[in-house]
């Protein structure tokens, strides 16, 4: 089962620049979060601090004990190895072909026979429909292809945590929703948890169990998937429905004088669906996802605290779950 | 469940999210150039601990020790030689108006060992060897390459930069022998052919005056010279500031930075071996 990932009151600035501050969050262990945020709120760098490649100024992630942020080197390199990351841009090693990449952390880290890395290599490929390119080089690919690589090569390890640095940019739609299902598909294989850092609409409707969303240097919300997709939270409301008017800008976030102009106008968002889009369900044949049973339960127990919108959806969504198809 | 559910919409709106700058510190100067040295000393010190970590980058080694000495052989051969005949130029005609003549050529054996050909080779090291291996390690970094080494678990000072190290000052050591031999025959074809001396006064000028030490001390500057070019080198490429555009500044710093270290532990060097090592003659 997968790792629960523990993060307290995380700030991170960049001199003078506050990325963000105080983020409290608990990924649940097994389960699918997609941290959402418009472009420059800081997605990658949370990702790089959960991983401890950046180091926050205050908080801590604890992840099996090891905090990533304050623990010694020599424990946050240990603890690396239940990591599986996908970078934005791929980060493959130039200089190597895309096997040899994807095989990079089998030949550090394990004594398997040639023929064994080949074989755990070749079904990771296919896996990520790379069937054919494993003989190019990263600069001989596109950009979505070498995305696909760098998930494949953090999957190699059967890691118990996988963080994907927004798995759908460069990619076209039919080839970004076999990216969502086979992340839904990974997790009821391996029950691995995950955190994904996305804006694709489609994938922050249909994967998660929890969804989260920072902006303004804050981690506006983080909950179960329901709670986010019924919030009628006006920064949430607009980033997913993709609207012009709202809190959010072109540049990071609109000045006061331009907001004070829009809301005397009146936003006109619409409100918050009171039914949410099922969640993909594992391929046929796969086993039943495990991570669906403990969300349940888990949500049960913090009834009391959701808005009555978001139990709607909640108990929506639970019926088809117990029986007949959507 | 741990994380706070913070329902959005419901009870008032919290306090307004604090200005960008709320405390607009401004840095003391001076402070960044310290900060960037102790980052410096640290990256050293860690590659001096992880040159002894298993397992250990054979094949990277020669590698790079192949690719310093190969852009560095010929222009420290080329430059050698016009070195050694300048010295001995400017030795000799300096020894002929003290009327010492017949210890030029110990004196421009002993300025070619001691100070020309390490300076040289490190001049080298940095400027051709330093500056490839800065613009290889920058471009990694900005790839992200050397993050997901990391995030994999593996140490890209262990993995890249120990060997790279390891390579300039071994490719300095040799290179070092090298250039004393070049320069030491220049100098002796511009003594004994165009000055005129002769080979005899030549030869035993150079046991009057040189001793073995002198060998040391030059092999040990080259060897130091090496490491200093290989770390700023490194140190420079794993930190480019913003993009390809940092990756070009941080390989025009390193050579400066180089430089300048070269020349001031030199004079260190220099001081402490003459006071340290009794010298022939004297
Ligand atoms: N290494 C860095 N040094 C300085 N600022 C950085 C660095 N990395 C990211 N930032 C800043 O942090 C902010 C968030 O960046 P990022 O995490 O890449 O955004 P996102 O992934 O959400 O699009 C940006 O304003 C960016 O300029
Ligand atoms: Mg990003």
């Amino acid at each position: 089962m997968g790792i629960e990932v523990i993060v307290e009151g995380l700030t991170k600035s960049f001199g003078t620049q506050t990325v963000w501050q105080d983020v409290t969050l608990t990924l649940p262990p097994g389960e699918v979060s997609v941290m959402l945020g418009p472009s420059g709120t800081g997605k990658t760098v949370f990702l790089k601090s959960v991983i401890g490649l950046l180091k926050p100024e205050r908080g801590r992630v604890l992840v099996g004990g090891v905090d990533m942020v304050n623990s010694p080197e020599r424990d946050i390199y240990e603890a690396r190895k239940l990591f599986g990351l996908m970078f934005q841009d791929g980060a493959l090693f130039g200089s190597l072909n895309l096997f040899d990449n994807i095989a990079f952390p089998l030949r550090e880290h394990t004594r398997k026979k040639e023929s064994e890395i080949r074989r755990i290599v070749m079904e990771r490929v296919e896996m990520v429909g790379l069937l054919g390119a494993e003989g190019k080089l990263p600069g001989e690919i596109s950009g979505g292809m070498r995305k696909r690589a760098g998930l494949a090569r953090a999957l190699v390890l059967d890691p118990q945590i996988i963080l994907c640095d927004e798995p759908d940019s460069g990619l076209d739609p039919v080839r970004t929703s076999f990216i969502s299902q086979l992340l839904i598909d990974l997790n009821a294989q391996i029950d691995a948890t995950m955190l994904i850092v996305t804006h694709n609409l489609d994938i922050a409707a249909t994967v998660p169990d929890n969804m989260g969303m920072l902006f303004r240097r804050e981690l506006v919300a983080f909950g179960p998937r329901e709670l986010l997709l019924t919030s009628d939270e006006p920064v949430v409301r607009q980033f997913l429905s993709g609207r012009k008017d709202g809190p959010i800008g072109m540049s990071e976030e609109k000045d006061e004088a331009t907001l004070a102009r829009e809301q005397v106008g009146g936003h006109s968002l619409p409100t918050a669906p009171r039914r949410v889009a099922p969640q993909l369900e594992p391929s046929p044949g796969l086993p039943p996802r495990q991570a669906v049973q403990r969300r349940r339960a888990r949500v049960l127990a913090m009834w009391d605290q959701l808005p009555a919108a978001t139990r709607e959806a909640v108990q929506a969504g639970l019926v088809p779950a117990q029986g007949e198809p959507a | 469940m741990t994380a706070p559910i913070r329902v959005p919409g419901a009870g008032p709106e919290p306090s307004p999210p604090p200005a960008r700058a709320a405390l607009p510190r401004r840095p003391v100067p001076g402070t960044g150039a310290l900060r960037e040295t102790g980052q410096l000393m640290t990256l050293a010190a860690t590659t001096v601990r992880d040159t002894f970590r298993r397992p250990f980058q054979m094949r990277e080694l020669i590698e790079q020790f192949w690719f310093v000495a190969s852009v560095t052989i010929l222009p420290a051969a080329l430059v050698s030689i016009p070195f050694g005949a300048v010295i001995a130029l400017q030795v000799g005609s300096l020894a002929q108006q003290l009327g010492a003549q017949s210890f030029t050529g110990g004196a421009s054996v002993l300025a070619v060992i001691q100070q020309a050909s390490p300076l040289i080779v490190a001049l080298l090291i940095a400027g051709a060897g330093g500056s490839a291996i800065c613009a290889d390690l920058g471009s990694r970094k900005i790839r992200e390459e050397l993050d997901a080494m990391e995030v994999m678990g593996v140490s890209p000072v262990q993995r890249l930069i120990v060997p790279r190290v390891l390579a300039t000052m071994l490719v300095a050591v040799f290179l070092n022998g090298l250039v004393s031999v070049v320069g030491t025959a220049g100098g002796y074809f511009f003594n004994v052919i165009v000055q005129h001396g002769t080979p005899g006064a030549y030869l035993s000028s150079f046991s009057a005056l040189a001793q073995l030490p002198d060998l040391y001390i030059s092999e040990i500057k080259a060897v130091i010279f090496g490491f200093i070019a290989g770390i700023v080198a490194a140190y420079r490429g794993l930190h480019p500031k913003g993009g390809p555009k940092g990756v070009g500044d941080a390989v025009n710093q390193s050579v400066v930075i180089t430089f300048l270290l070269l020349f001031l532990v030199n004079v260190v060097l220099t001081a402490i071996y003459l006071q340290l090592v009794p010298q022939k003659g004297a």
